[in-house]
């Protein structure tokens, strides 16, 4: 490695060298030792353990309610971000700063508070009681608790951009006789879909791995609502440290192509 | 609309949006931030309140939540500090220097926010566990290390790496490097410039960053419940006091083990809020500058 710009700036192999260690020691060799692991399996092996019923019933559950989830949030973090950065109103700020709650609020309490609310007997699970359907315990209650532990990815990787277009833009495209939609499509859209996508991405990405906010809510029954980072959380407990590996390597492989594929297509909008 | 007849007040109009549609936008905003925000915060305080002020302090007083507290409080002691050293060292190499695969670094250290937690647990579990690599190693001169405090330590640093780097990487990079280069010109030793031009520069990226860090490290419930093994009063942080207490059904005190983490939250919004207002007020004056 050669360094090219600032000559007289001290400490280049002091701190790359650190970077390097820290990370390697803590997050790149236990990963790769995972990798590792799951290579004692053969394939046949591997395939057992990742195709059975439970397993790919929770793997659907996962990416699914991550999936929708993150959805959900592209819509309202954009009306949020667009509330917060267009319009003042009262409380705009008191709004702007509390959308950080779920980044800052542990995920157990998290969890037990989204539980309380929507269970049977919940405040807002008794409305939909009445109205004859379940929230906790089932998928839809699942992706509730995503999109409350993910809300802040959209509404924070959009706000700049929104408030970094120029007005002007916009009120050309209105003084060129463009309706209200047609500003959207044309003007606004292009500009935030790549940190709409970013969001998005941020948003699912975290969905997946969630455990401590989904557990409470989830209810946990086998092939109906068991998230996959509880799947490997049972295989620990009964000592299958090769069907956690394998799950855990599944898991963020999938993962991993998932976030390409965003990436990919995010460079393609922004270089048309 | 027509150009011909085009006002003032067409364009502001243009401008604002139409009203029916800000005042619905408007309203959008209050029912997502009532419903997925502030509902479950008045949740939080009703639960724990719900059999008096008695029972609330009597289950933050117990010595099992007591000493939950301390762990918690011991785990963000150790990892913050590394991970802020960690970072500021980090963020010096890619902000101040371009090297080849930089790129490629700057990914890897983003990497531990999108592995599941649970994962992060998992691969300590598999490199320290009775049955890990080192299993055997460490059970020959008695080391612990999964169940035990190092490995809510390890565990924590894990979900928490990247926190300190990913605030200071931008912020290093709009600042470049002139006043350093000045300062070494001027005869500043390597850490003279460090303390006296870097450090005042990013002083509130850092404090944004570890703010951002000491929250997740507190209330990283995924990871720490994998390489923790539950132990109360021992290996037991406070999320996972809180998941005991729940799962026994004593809500009403994991509620109020809940509203004390609650409370530490909100006073990490408001030293949030505080350092980035301050970034921001460095970044008008060296705008008008």
């Amino acid at each position: 490695m050669s360094r090219r710009t600032s000559p007289v700036i001290p400490g280049f192999g002091l701190t790359l060298g650190y970077t390097l260690v820290y990370l390697s020691l803590l997050v790149l060799i236990p990963l790769g030792a995972m990798f590792v692991h799951a290579a004692q399996l053969t394939w046949a092996e591997f395939w057992t353990i990742i195709s059975a019923p439970r397993v790919v019933a929770a793997l659907k559950l996962s990416f699914g309610t991550a999936f929708v989830a993150a959805l959900i949030n592209g819509l309202i973090g954009t009306l949020l971000a667009w509330a917060l950065v267009r319009y003042s109103f009262p409380g705009r700020k008191v709004i702007d700063a509390m959308i950080d709650l779920p980044f800052a609020l542990p995920t157990a309490v998290a969890g037990i508070a989204l539980t309380a609310l929507y269970a049977p007997n919940g405040m807002v699970g008794q409305i939909a009681a009445w109205l004859g359907f379940k929230i906790a315990y089932t998928p839809l209650g699942i992706t509730l608790a995503l999109t409350f532990v993910t809300l802040p990815f959209v509404v924070r990787t959009i706000q700049p951009v929104l408030a970094d277009i120029p007005r002007e833009v916009e009120e050309a495209a209105a003084c060129l006789g463009a309706r209200p939609f047609q500003v959207f499509r044309h003007v606004l859209l292009p500009a935030l879909l790549p940190a709409w996508l970013t969001g998005f991405a941020l948003a699912f990405a975290r969905g997946v791995g969630e455990y401590g906010s989904v557990i409470f809510i989830a209810g946990n029954m086998p092939m109906k609502t068991e998230i996959l980072p509880l799947l490997i959380m049972v295989k620990l407990d009964q000592y299958d440290y090769h069907g956690a590996t394998a799950i855990g390597v599944l898991m963020l492989v999938v993962s991993f192509i998932l976030l390409l594929l965003i990436n990919l297509l995010q460079r393609r909008i922004q270089t048309p | 609309m027509t150009s011909t007849t085009l006002t003032a007040g067409d364009i502001s109009a243009a401008r604002r949006g139409s009203p029916a549609g800000r005042i619905l936008l408007i309203l959008g905003a209050y029912l997502a931030f009532a419903l997925f925000l502030l509902l479950p915060l008045l949740v939080v305080l009703s639960e724990a309140l719900k059999l008096g002020l008695g029972t609330f302090f009597s289950a933050l007083l117990e010595p099992d939540a007591i000493s939950a507290l301390k762990l918690t409080l011991l785990a963000v002691g150790i990892s913050v500090p590394l991970n802020l050293v960690f970072g500021v060292a980090a963020a010096w190499c890619v902000s101040k220097y371009e090297f080849r695969g930089k790129s490629i670094l700057v990914t890897l250290i983003d990497l531990p926010f999108s592995v599941s937690p649970v994962i992060a647990g998992l691969i300590y579990v598999l490199l320290f566990g009775a049955q890990g690599f080192f299993g055997d190693v460490l059970e020959k001169y008695d080391i612990q290390i999964i169940f035990a405090l190092p490995g809510i330590v390890l565990a924590t640093i894990f979900v928490t790496v990247p926190f300190v780097a990913r605030e200071l990487i931008p912020l290093m990079q709009e600042q470049g490097s002139q006043e350093e280069e000045a300062a070494r010109l001027l005869g500043a030793s390597g850490w003279q410039m460090f303390w006296h031009v870097t450090l005042p520069n990013i002083k509130w990226g850092l404090i944004y960053g570890v703010v951002l860090c000491t929250a997740r490290a507190m209330g990283e419930f995924g990871a720490v419940s994998v390489v923790s093994g539950h132990i109360r009063g021992y290996t037991n942080t406070l999320p996972l006091h809180v998941e005991i207490l729940y799962n026994e059904y004593n809500h009403v005190a994991a509620f109020s083990v809940a509203s004390l983490l609650l409370g530490l939250a909100l006073i990490i919004l408001l030293l949030k809020q505080w350092s980035e207002s301050r970034i921001n007020r460095l970044r008008h004056t060296a705008e008008e500058e």
